[in-house]
């Protein structure tokens, strides 16, 4: 899962200067400790926001706990724009189980339903585990209920898909020629998987 | 004993030049406490599972158990009471009546089975106070939102002892807020003695169950359980 850390971190430094501790602790408790970040992370990222003038800290030059840092009125620029920037959703990525499906229309004999199905009870094996978490959650805890949510509307439209790619492949001739040759023995299939070249 | 268990249960419509299985062999328990989530397409005999689950309908081959007691064993009269006392019903679209209040409609099946309507009524009102809608037994159905509709016929689906929960598309056309809400008392419904079952073909809704199956042109293809241990998602492997 990608999270952009530096303006997090910002964020959270909009509240008022922190040390670099308390901002790890706070950016995990505010996403739901759905994503975890170790300690160095925070240093160097906060070195780098420093290095491009995002914030400012106070407490001697020595690297380490005893540092403070604060945001600057770029810093509080850059995360105003970094909200209302859309991330980028236009180009789709290459996803391994639309790949999978189409390989499998592909492959002779191939029960595309029954592969469907695997992928979409795992799916559903995933949701449940993600709303176990969700029902334990108390109603104050509105970043991790948020976070969970996130991740079961993600998951939800792959299993839309997959329903929609199964009702597609089953009314689609040639799906069903696929499956008559699965059904078939053997030698037929050979025939058919032969004859459709 | 199990809540609900069908053994090799067969639905066929229809006669022999246009015959329709709606139910091949199908097999389920369901124990108390549990509560099941029915998946599929539309027509994939998700409907016609709950309907003879309920006795609302019968099988033409198989079996079915209701609280320990086969359906096909009682008379027409004691399948009626099994319904009344122990089967509750959620559809999609409510079905309240509208000329009763929500305390009246979820009194009502208490009072059909006997029960005296101060007795009934008292038993509707803590099922509603259970729901959060203690404030709104006195009003009619269209004073009430879309949500709270629903909230009142899960009432009325689980006041008095009833054992069973079958609920059809339960969320309906409600929002995904809403539909959540509707979920999380199906699932609180389901504790102790009272086993559910929800079908439904929204993943989000069914993940609320202990177990999902999958039907798929009348057959039971795949069922699944969440893995022990939900936290470990919280957890990246990086981090262990």
């Amino acid at each position: 899962m990608a999270v952009s850390v530096p303006h997090a971190l910002l964020a959270l430094l909009t509240e008022g200067p922190k040390y670099g501790l308390q901002l790890r602790e706070e950016f995990e408790s505010r996403t739901g400790e759905v994503w975890p970040l170790n300690v160095g992370q925070v240093y160097t990222t906060l070195q780098r926001l420093e290095r491009q003038g995002l914030v400012e800290s106070e407490g001697g030059a020595d690297e380490g706990p005893q540092k403070m840092f604060r945001i600057t009125a770029e810093g509080d620029e850059e995360l105003a724009a970094w909200l209302r920037t859309p991330p980028d959703l236009a180009s789709p990525p290459r996803d391994e189980l639309v790949i999978k499906v189409l390989v499998a229309l592909r492959v002779p004999g191939a029960d595309v339903a029954a592969v469907l199905q695997v992928h979409r009870a795992y799916l559903v094996q995933l949701m449940q585990q993600w709303t176990r978490i969700k029902e334990d959650a108390t109603e104050d805890d509105l970043a991790l209920l948020l976070a969970v949510d996130a991740e079961l509307f993600r998951l939800d439209s792959v299993v839309r898909w997959l329903d929609s790619a199964d009702s597609w492949i089953q009314r689609s001739p040639a799906a069903a020629i696929s499956r008559a040759a699965s059904a078939a023995p053997l030698p037929r299939l050979r025939r058919k998987a032969g004859a459709r070249r | 004993m199990t809540a609900l268990e069908l053994r090799n249960v067969s639905k066929v419509y229809g006669d022999r030049a246009a015959e329709v299985h709606a139910l091949r062999e199908v097999s389920l328990t369901v124990e108390p406490g549990a509560l099941v989530a029915v998946m599929g397409p539309s027509g994939s005999g998700k409907s016609t599972m709950l309907t003879i689950a309920g006795s609302l309908e019968e099988a033409t081959g198989g079996e079915v158990f209701v609280a320990g007691r086969s359906l096909a064993t009682l008379s027409r009269n004691e399948r009626a009471r099994l319904r009344r006392r122990s089967i509750g019903f959620v559809f999609q679209d409510f079905n309240l009546l509208a000329g009763l209040t929500a305390a009246e409609n979820v009194a009502l099946p208490l009072e059909l089975d006997g029960l005296q309507a101060r007795a009934a009524r008292k038993a509707a009102l803590r099922a509603l106070d259970e729901l959060g809608l203690g404030s709104r037994a006195a009003r009619f159905p269209e004073e009430l939102s879309g949500g709270e509709r629903q909230r009142v016929a899960i009432a009325r689906a689980v006041v008095g002892e009833r054992r069973l929960l079958l609920a059809d598309e339960p969320s309906g056309a409600l929002d995904s807020v809403n539909a959540e809400a509707v979920m999380r008392l199906v699932r609180t419904a389901c504790r102790g003695e009272v086993a559910g079952v929800v079908a439904t073909h929204d993943a989000q809704l069914a993940s609320w169950a202990d177990r999902v199956v999958f039907l798929r042109d009348g057959r039971m293809v795949d069922q699944t359980s969440p893995l022990p241990g939900p936290e470990s998602l919280l957890t990246p492997s990086d981090r262990k």
